[in-house]
C-alpha cells in the first residue's frame, strides 16, 4: 500500500469534507427553520467565491499584492462572508419570504428560479472564464507541515482551521446565545415560537445571514485551495453540500459537519482509487442508498408527521 | 302548547346554510364570473368543446408550411410542437400529481440517445423506426418506474433533489459514456460518443414513407402532439386522474380514501418520462445528430417556466406557455426583435399594472423627459459615454439620442445590471407616491442595461430571464395564465 497516496487523499478529503461542511451548514439551518430546500445556496456560495476574487484584483491581483497575504486572506473571508449573508437575506425577503403560506412546492420552484437568475447574472458580470486566485504566488506551498508521508501546505492548514473555528462558533452561537434559543425554539414549532414572543421573521433573517456567510467562507476556501473560479461552480458544489446535510441528517448541526466530511472523504477516495470520471455518480449514489435506508440521515431524528 | 314553541328558523333559499362554507360554495359560481372588457369571450371559448380548440390549433400550425417558404420558420415551429410535448409530459408530474420532478430532462436525453443508439453506425443497429419508438417508450416508462421506486418514501423536496441527481448523472454519464471497459469486450467500448455526440441519426419512415424534410417532420410532431393531448385529456377526466389531483391537494388525505399513493405516484412519473422519450426519439430524428448538453439544466429551466407561465395543471395553458415562451426565446436570437419584444413586454406590464391612464401617461412622460435630461448631462459631462456603439435594426436612430451608450459598455453596463437590481428590489419595498418617483429612473436605468448588455448575450439573457420570470410568477401569480387558483380551506 502506498502510504504517502493514502495520506494525501486523507488530507485532500478533509479539505473538501470541510468545505463540504459549510455549506451543509447552511443548507441544514435553512431547512431546519424553514422546512425549505434552498436550491440557491450553491449560488451564494458562488457569488462568495466571486466576492473574494474581486478583494484579490482591488489589492494588486495575484502577482502585484500590495498588502500581507494573511491580511488578504482575512479581508477576502470577511468580504465574501458579509456579501454572501447579505445575498442571502435578499434572496430570503423576496424569494421566499411572500411564498411562506404557499403550497410547499412554490418556493421550490422560486429556488430554482432565483438559482438560474444567480448563475447567469455571474455569467453576465464576470463571463465565463475560469478565474484563478493564483494562491501560490503569494504563499509559499512548500511551507507547511512535513513529516514522514504527511504533507499538508500551509493553505490547506489555515482552511482547515478556519472551517473549525467557524463550526465552533456557530455551536457556540446556536447553543448559547439568546439568538441561538430563539432559532432552535422556531426550528421545534414556528407558531409556538412566535406566542413566546419571539420575532420569527428576524429569526429567519439572522438564519439565512449565518448560512449563507458560511457559504461565502466555503468559497473563498475553495478559491485558495483549488484556485478555480467560475459561474458554474457552485451547481454541484451546492448538491455536495445538501448531500452532506442529508447523509449527517438534515435539520441537525452537528449531522451537517459529519456529513460533509465523509462526503469529502468519500469523493477523495474514491478519486484517487476508483475513478477520477465518475465520482459524482458514486457520491449521489451514495445519498439514494442512504434515503432508502435510513431516510432521516446519520444523525437526524425520526420525523413523525402530525396532521 | 305547541304553539309557544317558536319555529326553528327556516334559512332562506339562497342565504348561508348550515354545514356549508359560503366561500367554498360560491367559488365555482364566482370564477364563473369573469369581469373585464374580454370577460365575454373568454367565457364564450370555454363553452366550446376541447377537441375543437386542438383541431383549429393543429390545423393552424399544419398550415404553417404554406405560409412561410422560410425554412427557420418551419423549424421554430417543430421546436416548438416538441417543447409543447414537453411541458405536456412535465405536466402530468408537476401540475397534476405534484411531483418536483427535476430530472424530467433526462428523460428527454434518455429517449434521444435510445433512438440513436437503436438507429444509427453506433453499434450498426438499423431497428424499423416504429419498433424503436415502441421500446423508447416502453423503456422510458420502465426508466421513470425505477426513478419513481427510491422516490415513494420521500417528501417533495427530498424528491426534487434526488432527481435532481439523476439529471446530473444523466449528463455525467452521456459525456463521459464513451470509453467503457467491459469485461468481454476488449478495449473501451464507445456507447454515446462522448462529448462529440451521436451523429447520422437515421431518419423516422413509416411503413415505407420517409420523413426527410423539415415541413413533412412538422406534420409528424403535431400528429403525435394530437395523439399526446387526446390521450392526455382522457387520463385527466379519468379516474386516475382525479386521483392524481386529490393527490396533489393533499397525500394524506388522499392516502387516507384509500387511494394507492404510490402507485399513483409511479404511474405519474411514468407518464411523464414515456411522453419525454417519446418527444425525445423525434427530436433525435429532426436534429439528425444529438450531444450531451443538448439535454442539460438550462433546458429543464425552459420547461418549467413554460409550464408555471401557463398554467401547471391546464393542458391549453401549457401548450400556451411553451408557444409563449418558445417564440419569445426566439424572438431574443435578433436585437432588432429581440428590442421590439422588450419594449412591448415593458408598455404591456406598465399598462396591465399602472391605473388610473393618466398616471400612466405622468410616467410615460417621466421616463422621456428623465431620460433626455440624463443624455445631455452626460454628453457634457463625459462625452465618451455617449458615443459607444448602439445595435442597429428599429428605432435605433430614436434610441441613439436618448440611451446613455457609452464606450464602454460592459463595464458600465455591468454596474448598471447591479443597479437595475437594487432598484427593482427597492421598487417593490415602497409604497404609495415613493414607487411613483422610483419607477422612471428604474425605467430608464432598465433600458439602459438592456441596450448596453442584455441585447448582445441572448444566450445569457434568456436564463437570466426565465429565472426571474419563475420567481416573479411564483410570488405574483402562482396559478400561471390559465391555471385555476388554488384554494386552501384550513
Amino acid at each position: 500500500m502506498d502510504w504517502d497516496f493514502f495520506v494525501q487523499q486523507l488530507v485532500n478529503g478533509l479539505t473538501l469534507g470541510s468545505v463540504y461542511a459549510l455549506i451543509a451548514l447552511g443548507y441544514t439551518m435553512i431547512y431546519g427553520i424553514l422546512k425549505l430546500l434552498n436550491f440557491a445556496h450553491g449560488e451564494v456560495y458562488m457569488m462568495g467565491a466571486f466576492a473574494g476574487f474581486g478583494v484579490l484584483s482591488i489589492f494588486g491581483g495575484a502577482v502585484g499584492l500590495t498588502i500581507n497575504a494573511l491580511a488578504l486572506i482575512v479581508l477576502m473571508l470577511a468580504t465574501a462572508m458579509l456579501g454572501s449573508g447579505l445575498l442571502g437575506v435578499a434572496i430570503e425577503r423576496f424569494a421566499y419570504r411572500p411564498l411562506r403560506n404557499a403550497p410547499r412546492i412554490a418556493p421550490l420552484i422560486s429556488a430554482l428560479g432565483v438559482s438560474f437568475f444567480l448563475q447567469s447574472s455571474a455569467l453576465l458580470l464576470f463571463g465565463a472564464d475560469f478565474r484563478s486566485y493564483e494562491t501560490y504566488e503569494y504563499i509559499d506551498l512548500a511551507s507547511g507541515i512535513h513529516w514522514g508521508p504527511l504533507n499538508i501546505s500551509v493553505v490547506r492548514i489555515t482552511v482547515i482551521l478556519t472551517a473549525v473555528a467557524l463550526m465552533l462558533g456557530l455551536t457556540l452561537l446556536v447553543g448559547r446565545t439568546r439568538l441561538g434559543k430563539a432559532m432552535r425554539a422556531t426550528a421545534f414549532d414556528r407558531e409556538a415560537a412566535a406566542m413566546q414572543g419571539i420575532d420569527v421573521d428576524r429569526v429567519i433573517v439572522s438564519t439565512f445571514f449565518i448560512g449563507s456567510a458560511l457559504a461565502g467562507a466555503a468559497g473563498v476556501m475553495v478559491g485558495l485551495v483549488f484556485y478555480k473560479v467560475y459561474h458554474l461552480m457552485g451547481f454541484i458544489a451546492g448538491l455536495k453540500g445538501f448531500t452532506a446535510a442529508v447523509v449527517g441528517g438534515i435539520g441537525s448541526i452537528p449531522g451537517a459537519m459529519l456529513g460533509g466530511i465523509l462526503i469529502g472523504l468519500a469523493e477523495a477516495f474514491i478519486t484517487g482509487y476508483v475513478s477520477s470520471t465518475f465520482q459524482d455518480v458514486f457520491v449521489f449514489s451514495i445519498l439514494i442508498v442512504l434515503l432508502l435506508v435510513r431516510p432521516s440521515g446519520l444523525l437526524g431524528k425520526a420525523d413523525i408527521q402530525k396532521v | 302548547m305547541s304553539a309557544d314553541l317558536p319555529n326553528p328558523p327556516e334559512p332562506a333559499p339562497d342565504g348561508p346554510r348550515i354545514g356549508v362554507d359560503e366561500w367554498v360554495a360560491r367559488h365555482g359560481e364566482r370564477s364563473g364570473l369573469r369581469g373585464g372588457r374580454f370577460g365575454p369571450v373568454i367565457a364564450r371559448l370555454e363553452q366550446l368543446p376541447w377537441w375543437s380548440l386542438l383541431a383549429a390549433a393543429v390545423i393552424a400550425s399544419a398550415l404553417i408550411p404554406f405560409l412561410s417558404e422560410s425554412e427557420y420558420v418551419i423549424r421554430v415551429a417543430v421546436t416548438t410542437v416538441l417543447f409543447a410535448l414537453l411541458a405536456l409530459g412535465l405536466n402530468v408530474v408537476v401540475g397534476w400529481a405534484g411531483l418536483l420532478d427535476l430530472g424530467f430532462i433526462a428523460f428527454y436525453g434518455f429517449g434521444a440517445y435510445l433512438y440513436a443508439l437503436l438507429s444509427s453506425d453506433q453499434f450498426d443497429l438499423h431497428f424499423p423506426a416504429l419498433l424503436s419508438v415502441a421500446i423508447v417508450i416502453v423503456s422510458s416508462a420502465l426508466l421513470g418506474l425505477l426513478l419513481g421506486l427510491p422516490s415513494r418514501r420521500l417528501l417533495g423536496d427530498y424528491l426534487a433533489i434526488v432527481t435532481l441527481f439523476f439529471a446530473q448523472i444523466y449528463v455525467v454519464l452521456a459525456t463521459n459514456a464513451d470509453r467503457i471497459k467491459l469485461p468481454w469486450n476488449n478495449g473501451p467500448t464507445d456507447f454515446t460518443g462522448g462529448p462529440n455526440g451521436i451523429t447520422d441519426i437515421d431518419p423516422i419512415s413509416i411503413l415505407g414513407y420517409e420523413f426527410d424534410s423539415i415541413r413533412s417532420y412538422l406534420w409528424l410532431s403535431l400528429g403525435v402532439f394530437t395523439v399526446v393531448v387526446v390521450a392526455l385529456q382522457f387520463v385527466n377526466h379519468s379516474r386516475t386522474g382525479r386521483a392524481w389531483r386529490a393527490l396533489r391537494e393533499d397525500p394524506l388525505a388522499a392516502e387516507l380514501m384509500s387511494m394507492p399513493v404510490n402507485r399513483l405516484k409511479l404511474l405519474a412519473f411514468m407518464f411523464g418520462a414515456a411522453t419525454a422519450g417519446l418527444t425525445g426519439t423525434i427530436f433525435a430524428s429532426v436534429q439528425l445528430g444529438i450531444f450531451p448538453q443538448n439535454f442539460d439544466l438550462p433546458l429543464l429551466i425552459t420547461v418549467y417556466a413554460m409550464v408555471i407561465l401557463g398554467g401547471a395543471g391546464s393542458i391549453p395553458g401549457v401548450v400556451i406557455g411553451a408557444i409563449t415562451i418558445n417564440v419569445s426565446l426566439e424572438l431574443l436570437r435578433d436585437p432588432s426583435n429581440a428590442r421590439l419584444l422588450f419594449y412591448l413586454a415593458i408598455g404591456l406590464g406598465l399598462v396591465a399594472l399602472v391605473r388610473p391612464w393618466r398616471k400612466l401617461a405622468g410616467i410615460a412622460g417621466a421616463t422621456i423627459l428623465f431620460g433626455i435630461v440624463a443624455y445631455q448631462l452626460a454628453e457634457w459631462l463625459r462625452p465618451e459615454w455617449v458615443s459607444g456603439t448602439i445595435e442597429g435594426g428599429r428605432f435605433s436612430d430614436l434610441l441613439s439620442g436618448w440611451v446613455i451608450h457609452p464606450v464602454d459598455a460592459t463595464r458600465l453596463g455591468n454596474a448598471g445590471f447591479i443597479l437595475l437590481i437594487v432598484a427593482l428590489l427597492a421598487l417593490t419595498e415602497v409604497r404609495g407616491r415613493w414607487r411613483t418617483f422610483l419607477l422612471p429612473p428604474t425605467l430608464y436605468l432598465a433600458v439602459f442595461v438592456w441596450e448596453n448588455r442584455l441585447v448582445a448575450e441572448p444566450s445569457v439573457t434568456r436564463i437570466l430571464l426565465l429565472g426571474a420570470l419563475l420567481v416573479v410568477l411564483m410570488s405574483w401569480r402562482p396559478q400561471g395564465l390559465l391555471g385555476t387558483s388554488r384554494v386552501e380551506i384550513v
